[in-house]
């Protein structure tokens, strides 16, 4: 019982005996929530607290996110930026990249609704959800390393959550 | 420079140590091939070029358009600045690409935002803004849209956009 004392949270024990089980949904979930290798998709001032995120200070490789800089291997895009009309093309081009399950977050306010550029702005797309489909938003203009992690952690528990009947292709 | 080109050159501004040149708008090229090729200028730098809307303005009857040309000599260490007005109904001006390569890019940008067409370019074809956006967005008259945002009090509206 001493290895099973020590074995992760996640490890479902019957009561009183030495078999493990667990149900595949949640190896499944947690390969997936523990391992989100995101695209670098930096477009302006947001991708600078990405890159502060992502250095030793905040340590973004304790959450298992290691930045990709192909869609091919990545599960996650993190939106850092103002999105154009000219860049929104592009940006449908390497999720349509991207192998199943992928996601998406929207930092920051530009690629929430438009922020600073919601008015008269010719050029400025009012917010990716045009384009694609959005898990996680996060506000801020630019959001802190803070906010930025805790809603990787909060996407991470979503993914935790999921089942395997719900999924479907997006 | 004033000696040399005295009947092109329409007014001459000192601002705060940057001098520019009002010339007249066909002698612009004529102007810029001497300069380029006369070794006692020796501008062999065209840094930028951008343009200026006057629309409304009092300043409009010389013309509504206004392209800056941003020149660098770099044997002196010098720059200054050469100034065309164009008119409304018409705003032409010859191309600068057969002496500097890099007005290519420039006169694009100009062109996409401004709309002055620049003759002799080699394509002159939008570069910026986003392939579907008709008109030119830095013109004063350029129509401003929005839409209305979206909050609890009219949340069931459907989104108006207002031009």
């Amino acid at each position: 019982m001493g290895v099973i004392k020590k074995l992760p949270i996640y490890t479902e024990k019957l009561p009183g005996g030495g078999l493990i089980l667990t149900s595949l949904e949640t190896v499944i979930n947690q390969a997936q929530a523990k391992s989100l290798w995101y695209l670098l998709f930096g477009t302006a001032c947001c991708a600078i607290e990405l890159m502060c995120t992502g250095a030793s200070r905040y340590d973004f490789d304790r959450l298992g996110m290691i930045f990709r800089a192909t869609p091919r291997q990545a599960d996650l895009i993190i939106a850092a930026g103002t999105i154009t009309k000219k860049m929104a093309p592009r940006l449908r081009r390497l999720y349509d990249q991207m192998a199943e399950p992928r996601r998406v977050i929207a930092m920051g306010g530009c690629t929430i609704k438009g922020g600073p550029f919601y008015y008269d702005s010719y050029s400025v797309e009012k917010g990716i959800d045009h384009i694609v489909p959005v898990d996680m938003y996060i506000p801020g203009c630019p959001p802190r390393p803070e906010s930025l992690l805790e809603g990787c952690i909060h996407l991470q528990e979503k993914i935790k959550k999921q089942k395997l009947s719900d999924w479907q292709e997006k | 420079m004033s000696s040399r080109f005295g009947d092109d050159i329409l007014s001459i501004e000192d601002f705060r140590g940057d001098r520019s040149y009002h010339i007249k708008p066909g002698a612009l090229f004529e102007i810029c091939q001497t300069l380029f090729e006369d070794d006692t200028f020796d501008v062999k730098f065209l840094a930028d070029i951008t343009s200026v809307d006057w629309y409304d303005h009092e300043d409009a009857a010389a013309g509504r358009f206004e392209v800056v040309y941003n020149f660098y000599m770099l044997s002196h260490t010098y720059r200054f600045f050469i100034k065309v007005r164009l008119d409304e109904s018409n705003p032409r001006i010859a191309s600068l690409t057969p002496i500097y390569a890099a007005a290519n890019w420039l006169e694009r940008e100009v062109y996409d935002l401004m709309g002055i067409e620049f003759e002799g370019h080699p394509e002159l074809t939008k570069i910026l803004t986003a392939d579907d956006l008709e008109g030119f967005p830095l013109r004063r008259d350029f129509p401003l849209t929005y839409e209305v945002p979206q909050f609890s009090f009219n949340k069931d509206d459907p989104p108006e956009v207002i031009k």
